[in-house]
């Protein structure tokens, strides 16, 4: 073995903070989690921060002068401040809350969209989009009669950049993945926002599985927008933000009105709030966006770089360890070598399809998902009907690896496929 | 779930029984379950006595699903259209012989749904002057 994980002091505590994993499943298993590109687990502090929220200060934001509406207005807005430094923002108001990274999307779709994109101009997106940073894009483009353009990829998922220069010609967006939720792949995003930019277009960053996973910084990057899901990194779900350059922001009409996103109303006319606030009407979900907080309060003690090196390292280790089921009929889609995808690795075992592989590794207490994972389209160019993946996070180990593949292994034994 | 990939699931995911399809089908239907991309259409041959004489199914999917779509096409051959259309989940259950888990009941019930529909289509064009 060229690459192993091993526990180091800070993976033992990092284990003990999740107390899911200290409960073993019905059939007496350990849990053995490897969806995390699809939810992540949650550590006690995130669990411990919503459970105070709601027996200590819980309260209504911006408006009680009362001491516990203070307190719940504080900690709301430092939670929208920790995000921002996390992905090193210019300021806290270019985070906007969402319910998650889909919302965010839409937001930008449905203001920014509306406004700027004419007949003649077109969007730019790519052939790996979830469908979360498709759809909203094939709206956009029905709604203004704009055109919508694919970055196609290669077999194993890569951005194919030949004809770059044409497919920017006329392009007002470029909306695309950092890391897509299928084959892990990741995106030249550096390199794609210069030409972008160069081309007069501005880029948006699906970050859904890139920023629970690495460091990304949106200024280094030159990033206008970027959606993320809290429930990917350590936090609770219905949480999300947007971030985009102030001067977009502000820019931009709101996308939902009525409450809070106001600073004076008159029967038939409406000043709107500054921003964030513009674009957060209504009551928002205040103990979750505290919740967020707190996933990134662990995230930065852990350090971006830990978790990054240690995803390398684990995939690396599965995809070794993978190899000896190849005999057995198992073929691994995406990137190699790890260091060019995220912790996610999809396959598919023979012709057990892969639904009955998930089924099976459930058994052993070992979690995948299974199906085509949102990305439809990307499926059928791929010719996969569906896929099994796995995926890491800072609390899976090399042990994780090995239940796995031995229930894989247990698979290919009950559908008799060759030793 | 360990007793579910019977050894004749497994026959019949491998070999499935009436696979293809009819040149002179009467009734086909095909659908898809959107959360897993799993896909059956059923040809269904009914003749001038409302039996159906032959069927087929295509598509693909799970073990769960092409298994009991194949056992399905075995059940309902000989069937009258009217009652292939009335089958509620039993015949699946009776079929698969074993437990079903609710995450797999809409793999297992594809075939069944698939089938129902194209003997319905059947029926709402026969050209039976009796019809009422």
């Amino acid at each position: 073995m060229t690459a192993t994980v091993r526990p180091d002091a800070l993976q033992e505590r990092i284990l003990e903070d999740f107390p899911i994993l200290r409960k073993p499943t019905s059939r007496g298993k350990r849990l053995v989690y490897l969806d995390s590109a699809a939810t992540s687990q949650k550590p006690q502090s995130v669990i411990d921060s919503l459970v105070t929220y709601y027996s200590e200060y819980n309260a209504n934001i911006h408006r009680g002068v009362y001491e516990i509406a203070e307190r719940a207005t504080t900690a709301f807005e430092e939670a929208r401040g920790k995000v921002a430094r996390f992905i090193n923002a210019a300021g806290d108001a270019e985070i906007i809350w969402t319910r998650n990274s889909t919302e965010a999307i839409n937001l930008v779709s449905y203001t920014w969209g509306s406004l700027n994109l004419r007949r003649g101009d077109a969007i730019l997106t790519t052939q790996v989009e979830h469908h979360s940073n498709l759809v909203p894009w094939q709206l956009l483009a029905e709604r203004t009669g704009a055109q919508l353009r694919f970055i196609p990829v290669d077999g194993q998922g890569v951005h194919v950049l030949d004809d770059l220069d044409r497919l920017l010609d006329g392009v007002k967006l470029l909306a695309l993945s950092h890391v897509s939720n299928t084959l892990g792949t990741i995106a030249p995003l550096e390199m794609l926002t210069k030409r972008a930019h160069a081309a007069g277009a501005l880029v948006l960053v699906d970050a859904a599985q890139s920023v629970p996973h690495m460091q990304v910084d949106v200024r280094k990057l030159d990033i206008d927008f970027l959606a993320a899901s809290g429930h990917k990194m350590l936090g609770p779900t219905g949480i999300g933000f947007l971030y985009g350059k102030r001067a977009l922001l502000e820019s931009m009409p709101p996308f939902l009105t009525g409450g809070d996103m106001i600073r004076r109303v008159e029967y038939t006319h409406t000043e709107y709030n500054e921003l964030p606030w513009k674009f957060e009407a209504g009551t928002s979900n205040v103990a979750d966006a505290i919740g967020l907080g707190a996933a990134v309060d662990y995230l930065s003690r852990i350090g971006m770089d830990w978790v990054r090196t240690h995803e390398i390292a684990l995939t690396s280790y599965a995809l070794e360890r993978l190899t000896e089921l190849k005999r057995r009929g198992l073929v691994v889609y995406g990137p190699l070598p790890a260091e060019k995808r995220a912790g996610v690795i999809s396959f598919n075992l023979g012709d057990v399809h892969a639904h009955d592989v998930a089924s099976i590794l459930d058994t052993d207490g070992v979690c995948v998902r299974a199906g085509h994972h949102c990305t439809m389209p990307l499926m059928e160019k791929m010719g996969w009907p569906a896929t099994a993946r796995a995926s890491f996070y800072v609390y899976n180990t090399e042990a994780d690896v090995d239940a796995l593949i031995a229930a894989l292994h247990k698979a290919a034994d009950i559908f008799k496929l060759a030793k | 779930m360990d007793d579910f990939y019977k050894e004749y699931i497994l026959e019949h995911y491998r070999e499935p029984h009436n696979f293809g399809h009819l040149d002179d089908a009467t009734a086909t239907f095909e659908d898809l379950n959107p959360l897993c991309g799993d896909r059956i259409r059923f040809e269904l041959k009914v003749n001038p006595n409302g039996v159906v004489e032959d069927v087929r199914f295509s598509g693909r999917g799970c073990a769960i699903s092409q298994a009991s779509a194949s056992m399905l096409t075995d059940s309902i051959k000989g069937m009258r259209v009217e009652d292939v259309a009335k089958l509620d989940k039993q015949v699946v259950l009776d079929n698969v012989g074993i437990g079903i888990s609710p995450a797999r009941m809409k793999c297992a019930t594809l075939g069944l749904k698939v089938a129902r529909s194209a003997a319905l289509g059947e029926i709402a064009g026969w050209p039976d002057e009796d019809a009422s």
